[in-house]
């Protein structure tokens, strides 16, 4: 199970929001067993409403100092702003991290909806979220 | 007596200190004992310097080395 404080599920959502019309992207780092402890707003390079792309720079940026906090990068997020909490396509196409968990907020919805999945080799599995 | 040498760098990648027991070992090999199937889509830092995907074949590291790689991460809904 993914382990996300509400605190920072309430930054990505507002974050998510304020984004609207454009997808916005980050990482979350933590423990290797799901608990979520830091929020890395990345920049969408695509700066588009319908896809993103991290910039490699701010991924070693984030991914340093995860890792001089002795945590590691353990999910990838990004925002659906008019479309549901799933893997699109082309979101499956590009999951080459096998170990990362990919986590979508879809503000498709009246209230925002998180989800999270393992995307290996083009196979798609839920995650469960808890909010801590 | 048969004396066989067994070289074996320490290299710290993605923030771990592994030893690997080659005598060369290119940024390519490296990633694929990583379990890396798609070099061409992960970003490599080789002691803090960027890499170009097509350097990973004929770049060798060394003894002390940090190899940190990221993969790329994007997509659409």
């Amino acid at each position: 199970m993914l382990k996300i404080p509400k605190d920072i599920r309430d930054e990505i959502i507002t974050r998510a929001r304020a984004g609207v019309p454009l997808e916005i992207c980050g990482y979350l780092a933590g423990t290797a067993d799901g608990k979520v402890k830091t929020h890395y707003p990345l920049t969408n390079t695509d700066a588009s409403a319908e896809h993103f792309s991290f910039d490699p720079k701010e991924q070693f940026t984030a991914f340093k100092d995860a890792s001089a906090r002795g945590q590691r990068l353990i999910v990838c997020y990004h925002s659906h702003p008019v479309t549901p909490a799933r893997p699109s396509a082309e979101d499956i196409k590009l999951a080459y991290d096998p170990t990362i968990s990919y986590v979508i907020i879809s503000l498709a919805a009246a209230e925002p909806v998180i989800k999270s999945f393992k995307i290996k080799a083009g196979v798609v599995t839920n995650e469960e979220i808890g909010i801590t | 007596m048969l004396i066989i040498s067994i070289n074996i760098m320490k290299l710290t990648i993605n923030g771990e200190l592994k030893e690997v027991a080659k005598a060369t070992l290119t940024v390519t090999e490296l990633l694929k004992l990583e379990n890396v199937t798609m070099p061409d889509m992960v970003t490599v830092q080789l002691n803090d310097e960027f890499m170009r995907p097509h350097q990973y074949p004929g770049i060798t590291v060394s003894d002390g080395d940090t190899i940190n790689f990221l993969y790329f991460m994007g997509g659409g809904q």
